[in-house]
């Protein structure tokens, strides 16, 4: 007989003893997840905290990008960040509408879901390569924000429109039916049921992908992202700074650049996204909240 | 008789296979036509041939034709079909907006004025039984209600559009029997608005309420008749030995 003992004849020790040892092994994977994420925020702050004043936030780079502030960079991740988005979300949201509500389980559904979680996973550098391609040189938008920010927007679309789906296959389908029964036509059913009750997930999947979006280097280094430009963007078709590639430049590209001015602009990108994603968090929790079912 | 709703020579299939086959059947104005009959007979998808929500199903297929008043279904706008033709399934469904909306929002998306919308929705609540318990907390989201007063809003909601058909598949299979008479009794008194085809399984319910019952088996029509008729001198063996509770 090698049938397994019956938990009653385990002595009662030994049965504590690994009740223990499985949380203690829980809890410390745990800690190391946590631990490299708390590392990261406190070193930064520890290092950049001091180069923090109005000034590092509201003035142009000088002497080189030596002295100064940040302020262009700021400015010019919230115009690409922008323009991604304009690009993004609508397009986004309205494939996620048709993949989850109008496609069923089509041939071509199936072929854009593939493609989709494909395009999901391409690194962001061959991004940076198609958005020099496609919008720099083949629309012939130049380096600019625009061919940057479609850049981005192509790169965050897989994302929304995965989430937009998700969030939309979330709301349970005797609504619709429901709805259908009374003669409320199908884009009525989504528009009046279906995607208000969708909008929590899809508005954090949206603001997960912002925060993305003004992190990444990569995308925009070839495609609009200035290496020193002291000045603010006033169209599209301008080239700016960006923060995530003025942290890059300070520390790899320009000498003499102070200590406490690479971890500041890091900071301050790091601000930028965390501010993102705790919004995200804290809409998702007031939602949730108030689901309705 | 005159036929309300006519169903002429109907099969439906799904892919390949028929559920309902060369079904003659019709409704009379101003009565409860019930459809009796075991589990996998073809009622609900007949149901859904009434007011072409089969159609959203897909794979599926229906031939021959159903007329509403004389007038082929296939030639009126879905939307506007599934308004005369008005649909309770059997699990109650509270559409997560407030009671009042549940019983508005066809109607509102119908482009009814917004001033005649109070009425529709205290006249509708009031006509399925609900208008009492909830004319306190008409903002109450309708997913909150229990789940006899979610069918009963389910009920008032299909009666929102002033429908002329009212098909109810199997509705009291989810709720408690003090609603279920409570419903029951609301259909008697909305015959005499309108027609009521009505599905179920309980043989007792048919027995109670229909004016004329209609018994399928494997997606056939055996007979149909009056309902005092029918249980107690039917024609068809197989009918008989169904009422008596021989099988199903």
């Amino acid at each position: 007989m090698d049938a397994p003992a019956p938990l009653a004849h385990t002595p009662l020790a030994t049965r504590h003893r690994d009740q223990r040892l499985a949380e203690l092994a829980l809890a410390t994977a745990t800690a190391m997840a946590a631990l490299p994420a708390l590392a990261i925020v406190g070193f930064i702050i520890w290092k950049g905290a001091p180069a923090l004043s109005w000034a590092f936030f509201t003035e142009m780079p000088v002497s080189g990008m030596t002295k100064g502030g940040i302020a262009p960079a700021i400015v010019g991740t919230l115009w690409m960040v922008g323009v991604s988005l304009l690009f993004s979300v609508p397009v986004g949201i309205l494939a996620g509408i048709y993949l989850s509500e109008y496609a069923g389980n089509s041939r071509f559904a199936r072929v854009v879901d593939l493609a989709i979680v494909n395009l999901a996973g391409v690194p962001s550098i061959v991004h940076a390569l198609f958005g020099l391609g496609a919008f720099v040189l083949f629309l012939d938008f130049g380096t600019s924000i625009l061919s940057a920010g479609l850049t981005l927007g192509v790169m965050t679309l897989p994302v929304i429109i995965t989430s937009t789906k998700a969030a939309l296959q979330s709301v349970p389908h005797p609504f619709r039916v429901a709805c259908w029964n009374l003669g409320i036509t199908r884009w009525q059913t989504i528009w009046h049921v279906v995607l208000p009750n969708a909008l929590p997930g899809i508005l954090t999947g949206v603001i997960l992908q912002v925060s993305r979006a003004a992190g990444e280097t990569a995308p925009v280094l070839f495609t609009g992202a200035a290496f020193y430009l002291p000045m603010f963007p006033t169209t599209v078709w301008d080239q700016t700074m960006t923060l995530s590639m003025h942290v890059f430049a300070l520390v790899t590209q320009v000498p003499n650049v102070p200590e406490n001015m690479k971890y500041g602009t890091a900071l301050v990108l790091l601000g930028v996204v965390l501010c993102f994603n705790s919004f995200a968090i804290a809409l998702r929790f007031y939602l949730r909240r108030r689901r309705k079912w | 008789m005159d036929a309300h709703l006519s169903i002429e020579k109907l099969t439906i299939r799904y892919g390949e296979r028929a559920v309902v086959r060369d079904l003659t059947l019709a409704a009379p104005r101003n009565q409860i036509l019930g459809i009796v009959g075991p589990a996998g007979s073809g009622k609900s998808s007949l149901l859904t041939c009434l007011n072409r929500t089969l159609e959203l199903q897909a794979g599926a297929s229906a031939t021959g034709t159903v007329k509403l008043s004389g007038e082929n279904v296939e030639a009126i706008d879905t939307a506007e079909l599934r308004r005369r033709v008005a649909m309770v399934l059997p699990l109650p469904v509270g559409l997560p907006m407030s009671v009042y909306d549940n019983v508005a929002l066809a109607p509102r998306l119908a482009g009814v004025r917004r001033i005649e919308l109070d009425e529709i929705v205290e006249r509708c609540l009031t006509q399925a039984a609900l208008w009492d318990e909830v004319k306190d907390r008409l903002d109450m989201l309708g997913t909150r209600l229990s789940g006899g007063q979610q069918q009963r809003l389910t009920l008032a909601r299909a009666l929102s559009t002033d429908p002329e058909v009212l098909c109810l598949d199997e509705f009291s299979i989810a709720i408690d029997p003090v609603t279920t008479m409570r419903i029951e009794a609301v259909l008697c008194e909305l015959k005499a608005r309108m027609t009521i085809v009505m599905v179920t399984n309980l043989l007792a319910q048919a027995r109670r309420i229909a004016d004329v019952t209609a018994f399928m088996l494997n997606g056939e029509l055996v007979e149909a008749g009056p309902t005092g008729q029918l249980f107690v001198f039917a024609r068809d063996r197989r009918t008989s030995d169904y009422l008596a509770g021989k099988f199903g």
